[in-house]
């Protein structure tokens, strides 16, 4: 087949939503970004193990120590997935690693900031897993088939942390005044950062179009938003929680909330490594790395030995 | 010493001993090796504290004084802690930490098969539930004792200085008090001498196959039965506990 045939198959499934396999003829942009946004995925999977660890050992009761734990390695699982897909790509995790670790691939800056208190814990599940899923819900049924496979096993875990989280709050906010405090200290915090998390404002967005064409995503950075807000707006109410947003009204033409924006400055300069935690959770991931190496290098070397073991008998 | 202060204190020994193993074990999620590896570890993690939370519940509903199994994780001091020191070391460096775990994985797998055959059928069926976990456990800790052993020259040395460093605290292990003769008259708890058989036959064996010594005579620390513990334990119940006692009257 000549080039542009190749090019006419994979536009035609797309044209019928069909699914783009490992084997199947891509176009070299469409393989970039989907290394791209499937790595970034994966990494902040991995960095996001970090902030919620930070909570493990002093969770205050088993049941909610159970619990982060699972959670927690939920969030590992899914990094393996994703390496996995991104794998199918044709780049190794070795590459894929090294890129995290040198600060070259990014991951989601909602981990730069800090977990200080329980309260946390509970906004880290309710918000940045709600707004995750937001996100990749649509991606359920994008056009890359390992992607789209992975994205459905994370969306329904996902789904099971946001409600996690969800009762951590629950719990604080209807306990004593001061859970009830510290519930409202963490919505403060994690309120912005999180719309933050849908990125930039479309006007300003250079991914969007082709990443639409392509069906990696169905709706704009703006319109996720609006549903984010939407949807969390009466949650905050129902806890007795305060929006940190004097400009927050109900706007009845677009049944929607007006809000305010998050502060892009700040976005740009977590992006850009300046935000509270980024070198902490690079030094971590490299840490976990290095110290590791030995680990690796025993395991492959003993695996060596057996296998000539095994090739001379 | 009555029976119910003797399953008490004994269901207390089992819930510290995985609880405190758990804490230490959590410690390394998100600074795994690698990804699977930190996986691995988190699910062991997982499933020991699981087992801890089974062992808690029980010993306040045997203690019937109204306190439930937080009240017995977040309130007691150090003094009143029974798990085996072995638990409360540092986990050290990635060979420690598995020479450590497969000591107390080899002791869970014999020590649950025996707990599975007990009278009392609480216990009994917390053994069952565990025995499942415990064998995936093993066979994680002991390949990883293998490929250190039989791996490099510095993962023999890393796993061969962790042997040496934490042989002394594996005696506690297999110590039995009143508590212990109490129960075993009755059918309730294992008599550890057998276990202690069994798992010195595991880890010889292991050993051996692994190119690594078996420590010789090494003088046996002792204490915890006795709630007697390296410095290590004060520091992790004041992390652990911080929050419930910050706020005693909240509920979580």
């Amino acid at each position: 087949m000549e080039a542009n045939k190749f090019e006419e198959v994979f536009e035609s499934k797309l044209a019928k939503n069909e699914m783009v396999e490992p084997k199947d003829w891509m176009p070299e942009n469409y393989r970039k970004h989907l290394i791209r946004q499937i790595s970034q995925h994966a990494h902040s999977e991995i960095v996001g193990m970090l902030p919620e660890g930070n909570w493990i050992t002093r969770a205050p009761s088993l049941r909610s120590k159970v619990v982060l734990l699972a959670k927690v390695q939920d969030e590992g699982g899914h990094g393996l997935y994703l390496y996995t897909a991104a794998e199918t790509l044709g780049i190794s995790r070795d590459e894929l690693l090294n890129n995290l670790h040198t600060g070259k691939a990014k991951y989601s800056s909602i981990f730069n900031y800090p977990t200080l208190t329980w309260a946390d814990i509970g906004a880290v599940g309710w918000l940045v897993d709600g707004a995750a899923i937001m996100n990749q819900v649509m991606l359920q049924r994008t056009s890359y088939g390992p992607y789209a496979r992975a994205m459905v096993r994370i969306c329904k875990e996902e789904s099971f942390h946001q409600r996690q989280g969800f009762e951590i709050m629950t719990r604080l906010a209807f306990g004593t005044d001061e859970q009830k405090a510290m519930a409202q200290d963490a919505l403060n915090r994690w309120w912005y950062p999180t719309m933050m998390m849908f990125g930039p404002p479309d006007s300003e967005s250079p991914n969007s179009e082709n990443a639409i064409k392509w069906r990696i995503k169905r709706e704009t950075n703006d319109q996720l938003r609006q549903r984010f807000v939407n949807q969390t707006v009466p949650q905050i109410h129902y806890l007795g929680l305060t929006v940190p947003d004097q400009n927050l009204k109900w706007n009845e033409d677009k049944k929607g909330y007006d809000f305010s924006q998050p502060d892009w400055v700040e976005f740009k300069n977590v992006i850009s490594g300046n935000g509270p935690c980024n070198k902490e959770r690079l030094a971590a991931r490299n840490k976990a790395h290095n110290d590791g190496a030995w680990v690796r290098e025993a395991a492959q070397a003993f695996a060596k030995k057996r296998k000539e073991i095994y090739e001379a008998a | 010493m009555d029976l119910k202060t003797a399953l008490f204190n004994y269901t207390l020994r089992l819930g510290d001993t995985n609880l405190i193993l758990g804490q230490r074990l959590s410690e390394w999620t998100g600074h795994g090796p690698f990804l699977e590896e930190d996986l691995a570890l988190t699910n062991i993690a997982l499933d020991i504290t699981g087992a801890a939370k089974s062992f808690l519940e029980y010993a306040a509903s045997v203690e019937n004084k109204g306190r439930t199994e937080d009240d017995l994780a977040y309130f007691r001091n150090d003094r009143q802690f029974f798990n085996v020191q072995l638990t409360e070391l540092p986990n050290g460096d990635y060979a420690r930490t598995i020479v450590r775990q497969v000591f107390m994985d080899c002791f869970d797998f014999y020590f649950y098969q025996e707990l599975s055959k007990s009278k009392d059928e609480t216990l009994a069926g917390i053994a069952q539930k565990s025995i499942k976990e415990v064998t995936y456990h093993l066979r994680h800790s002991s390949s990883w004792v293998e490929r250190f052993g039989d791996g490099t020259n510095e993962s023999h040395i890393k796993a061969q200085n962790a042997l040496n460093e934490l042989w002394q605290f594996t005696d506690e292990l297999f110590e039995m008090n009143e508590v212990d003769e109490v129960l075993i008259k009755e059918g309730i708890a294992v008599d550890l001498s057998i276990v202690k058989t069994k798992w010195d036959q595991y880890i010889t064996e292991l050993l051996n196959k692994s190119t690594l010594s078996k420590p010789e005579n090494v003088f046996m620390q002792t204490g915890s039965r006795k709630g007697v513990h390296t410095e290590h334990l004060g520091y992790i119940l004041a992390e652990m506990q911080a929050l419930p006692r910050m706020y005693p009257n909240a509920k979580w």
